[in-house]
Parts: structure tokens; C-alpha cells; sequence
């Protein structure tokens, strides 16, 4: 890549870039001080869909705010649910019985499939490829309709409980996700054939837009972003959380610190989250899916606790702060796109605009769950 | 082994004179030092509470042991005047170490130095306190609203805001 031509500062103009603009998905905007088509400058400007998630930590009781948690990522919603019960039940010392810890795990690599779906439709269209998307979608479909049967909503799932689940899976949603499995293999594959080669797609990612592995540790950059940095770090496997320990999966890695290294790491990890759902499905032990010992009205032990999940973008933390009564005193969300999107900034200067912006598809953006 | 070398390093941050923030301290609650929570129950391994002045030091010495930014927030201690700003930190590697830092200060003039001169993530992160809270960071280089519109003067999670 060539160096950007030198101009006066007067000769440098300010671009928009959002709020409504189709590649930031969202309600996100962007403020780029252009040289001709490179970027000097870049400030990001959130808070656009900011609802106070963490205001209404504090006045609702920890079973009211379950469904909260599933309106910041609409996309792997479940992930985030599954964090908020985990803390809950690690304060409380609530037994969560094995079943339901493995239909937490099978619906949650689920969920985890169809956000990287959707982001990988969304992101070959950023870089102008539309029919991606169709496919992906039609895959995508076969996951939303098993979780709706199961858990009643398509994306904004309120399934788990504190101590289990909402109920039991059934019969069809074991064989559906038997039958999902093969056929989301042979997509896999046909994705690669279709995308993964491509010219176009490689000229548009290979080398582009490098975040080094120290720049992921200042800003906090977790999941794919970090894992396409040469970092392995997977907190399923880096602070073991549910029944994960139990699952054979590996964690792509990739060295390249490029687009292309991010995108690879997303593919890469739906073949190890259909592993994880196949395995799930075999092991899956019988029993009830609630625990049987849980006080209704649930109240923590003074003190700060801490839980950190990974969800599809990165490692989800939740901390509480209790005074003992049966709301939070402080409840806050760390949300991993947030610092992802952080490092944007200080990355793409000096970039090209519509690198910066296949830049901005791979760090697979969700503003809700950002703003929160 | 990071949870022992780190504990000792913070801890060595209180080896000289006993800091003023120690003296204020109201009954039942806990002075500047380290402690070491129950991982199973808290979800995290070191807790270090420190003086607004000593923050700095403390966040060198996870820099320096490799550690990430995890998320900076605050709490409203209404009841003891004072506001708390609490920094996590986290590893990237197997070495499972999360280290908790915390500092309070006086609910009427809430100072804290900023870390984003360590920690170029703590920028949004600060700012984001700064709404809520109204904690300002000293040497912050763009201490706007993040969040909240750009023209607001309330800070929601304070205990006594009214909507």
C-alpha cells in the first residue's frame, strides 16, 4: 500500500460516516477527517440506542431483569443470558442440575452458529457480494425455528432460569438439531468454495487493517478480534465455566492480525461449536432441568461478584454488587463489542475508507449490545 | 504463580507511610490493602483497593504483568459519602488471574487520575463513568458524554438522581 498523499490541513474535509449508514448496522456514526479517500482521523460516536440496561439492574429484582440481558445482542442472545444466570447462581450457591447445564451449552453453540451466520452474510455483503446472505439466512433459519419451539422467541430468548431452564427440550428439537448438524457441515463447506477463495474477497482483506496482539491487550479486545490476533484466549477454555470442560474443542487461532485472519477464526469456530453440539446431544444425561432447593425470592450475600462468559463476540463480564437485598445494588454489563469497536479508532488511521470499513464488518458489530 | 508475584507487587504499594484515605474510614468497612476473595463464590482472584493517589502505581504493575483492561465502573456509596471507581483486569493466557483494583473517593469532589495513558481502552471506558457518575478523571483527554447526549448535566446511577 502506498502512502498517503500528503495534503495542507486545510485540504482535509470531515466525513460522517452514520448514524444511518448500511455498513455500520446499526445506529453507530463515525467521524472521519478524510485526505482524499484515506482517513487522518477517526472518532467514533456511540450511545445512540444507550437504554440504561444497567439503571434498571438496580430497580428490578434479578428475576425481572432476566429478560433484559437478550436485548443487547440480538443476535447470540442466549450467551449474554447464560452469563447473567451463571452469576447469579455462583452468588447464591444454586445447584443447577447436569441436564440443563448441557441444554445451556447445546442451545447456546446454537445460538452462537446463527449469530456467525448472520455476521457472515452481512459482512460478504459489506464487501458486495449479496448472495452470501440468502444462504446464510436459510441456514440460520433451521437454528430459529428449533430455539423458538424451545424457548418461545426467535432472537430475544428468556429461557434460562435461575437454577435450570424455562423447560425441558423435546424429542423434535433433538432430532432437528441431529438433522441441522450434517447440513450445516455441507453449508460450511460450500461457504468456503463459494467465498473463502475468492479474489476479490482475499484482495479486499489479506494484510488489511492489522491489529497487533499488544493494541488487543491496551484496548481489552476479546473473542474472534482477539483470536485472529494470534491470542489464544477462549474464556470456555481460559476459566472453564459450565460443562465445557467436558467438550473435546479446539480454539482457532490465527496469526495473520488482518480482516482475513478475523473472518477465518469465525468460520473456523462453527465447526467447533457443531462439534460441541454434537457431542452435547450424545452425552445429554436424562433428569429434571431445575433445580429442586432454590428460594423463590432471590436475595445475594453482600459482596462483588464476578462472571465472564464467551459469547460470539467476545468475553461477556457481568458484575454485581450486593448489599443484600433482592436488587442489585450495581450491576454492570462489559460488553465485548464495546472494546472492540474502541481500538477502531486508533487502527484505522492512515487506511483506506472502504478497507476501514471491511475492517469495521469484521469486528462483527451489534450497536444495542455496545450502547446497552 | 501471576496471583502470587502480582499479590506481592500491589502489595508492596503499602509498604510506605499508611495512606490518608485509611483514616476516614467508617465502621464495618474495609481499609486500603489487598485481599484475596474466594474464587468459586466472587469470580475473581485479587482485590486491591488503593488510594486515588496510588491508583496509578497499582495499574503499572498489572500493565507490566501483562494483564488486559476488562471494564472500568463506579459505585455509589451514598450512605458513607463516597464514590467507588473499580478497575478489572484479566489475562490473556491460561494462567487464570482476574485482579480487581478499587478506589474511593469523596462524593463531593470525586478526582481520580485517569489510566488512559496506561491503558489507551480506559478512554471510553472512563468516559463512560464520567456520565454516569459524574467521577471526573483527571488528565483525561476528552472527558465528554459517551453514552448519554452530548449536552447532558445528570448522572443516572448516582443513588440520588431523580428522573
Amino acid at each position: 500500500m502506498s502512502a498517503p498523499i500528503q495534503l495542507r490541513p486545510d485540504e482535509t474535509f470531515i466525513l460522517n460516516v452514520g448514524p444511518q449508514h448500511p455498513a455500520t448496522h446499526g445506529v453507530l456514526r463515525v467521524k472521519m477527517q478524510m485526505d482524499g479517500e484515506y482517513i487522518v482521523k477517526a472518532e467514533t460516536v456511540l450511545g445512540y440506542v444507550h437504554r440504561m440496561h444497567e439503571k434498571m439492574g438496580e430497580n428490578r429484582t434479578y428475576a425481572q431483569y432476566l429478560p433484559n440481558l437478550s436485548r443487547l445482542d440480538y443476535l447470540g442472545a442466549l450467551g449474554y443470558t447464560h452469563g447473567h444466570v451463571l452469576a447469579i447462581e455462583r452468588a447464591a450457591g444454586i445447584e443447577v442440575p447436569e441436564r440443563a447445564e448441557y441444554i445451556r451449552a447445546i442451545t447456546v453453540e446454537l445460538n452462537r452458529v446463527a449469530s456467525h451466520l448472520f455476521w457472515f452474510g452481512a459482512f460478504v455483503m459489506d464487501l458486495g457480494g449479496f448472495s452470501p446472505l440468502m444462504y446464510a439466512i436459510q441456514d440460520r433459519e433451521h437454528i430459529l425455528d428449533m430455539l423458538e419451539a424451545v424457548t418461545g422467541a426467535r432472537l430475544t430468548y428468556c429461557y434460562y432460569r435461575f437454577g435450570g431452564l424455562y423447560n425441558d427440550v423435546d424429542d423434535d428439537f433433538i432430532e432437528a438439531a441431529k438433522r441441522f448438524i450434517p447440513r450445516m457441515r455441507k453449508s460450511l463447506k460450500k461457504y468456503d468454495a463459494l467465498v473463502t477463495g475468492n479474489i476479490i474477497f482475499r484482495k479486499r482483506l489479506e494484510g488489511i487493517a492489522p491489529v497487533s496482539a499488544e493494541m488487543c491487550r491496551k484496548y481489552g479486545a476479546t473473542g474472534p478480534v482477539a483470536r485472529g490476533s494470534g491470542i489464544n484466549f477462549d474464556v470456555r477454555k481460559n476459566e472453564p465455566y459450565s460443562v465445557y470442560p467436558e467438550f473435546d474443542f479446539d480454539v482457532p487461532v490465527y496469526h495473520e492480525c488482518d480482516s482475513m485472519a478475523r473472518y477465518k477464526v469465525r468460520m473456523d469456530e462453527m465447526e467447533q461449536s457443531l462439534r460441541i453440539i454434537e457431542q452435547g446431544l450424545e452425552k445429554l444425561p436424562d433428569g429434571p432441568v431445575m433445580a429442586e432447593k432454590k428460594p423463590k425470592n432471590i436475595k445475594l450475600p453482600v459482596g462483588d461478584f464476578y462472571q465472564a462468559v464467551e459469547t460470539a463476540r467476545g468475553s461477556f463480564g457481568i458484575r454485581i454488587v450486593s448489599d443484600g437485598d433482592k436488587n442489585a445494588y450495581r450491576l454492570k454489563l462489559r460488553s465485548p463489542t464495546y472494546s472492540n469497536m474502541h481500538l477502531f479508532d486508533e487502527a484505522c488511521e492512515g487506511m483506506l475508507i472502504m478497507d476501514a470499513l471491511a475492517f469495521m464488518g469484521s469486528l462483527d458489530l451489534v450497536i444495542p449490545e455496545m450502547d446497552r | 504463580m501471576i496471583l502470587e508475584t502480582t499479590q506481592q507487587a500491589l502489595q508492596a504499594i503499602f509498604a510506605g507511610p499508611v495512606p490518608a484515605a485509611d483514616e476516614g474510614v467508617a465502621g464495618g468497612q474495609r481499609g486500603n490493602g489487598v485481599i484475596t476473595p474466594d474464587y468459586k463464590t466472587h469470580g475473581y482472584h485479587l482485590d486491591a483497593q488503593v488510594s486515588a493517589d496510588q491508583l496509578l502505581a497499582a495499574v503499572n504493575i498489572v500493565d507490566e504483568a501483562g494483564f488486559f483492561i476488562e471494564s472500568i465502573t463506579g459505585v455509589d456509596w451514598i450512605k458513607e459519602n463516597q464514590l467507588e471507581v473499580i478497575y478489572d483486569f484479566s489475562r490473556y493466557d491460561f494462567d487464570a488471574c482476574r485482579v480487581v483494583i478499587r478506589t474511593r473517593v469523596p462524593r463531593d469532589n470525586p478526582v481520580v487520575p485517569t489510566i488512559s495513558t496506561i491503558y489507551a481502552g480506559a478512554n471510553w471506558h472512563e468516559r463512560e463513568t464520567h456520565d454516569f457518575f459524574g467521577i471526573k478523571f483527571a488528565g483525561h483527554p476528552h472527558l465528554v458524554p459517551l453514552l448519554l447526549p452530548e449536552d447532558a448535566d445528570f448522572h443516572p446511577l448516582l443513588k440520588d438522581f431523580k428522573a
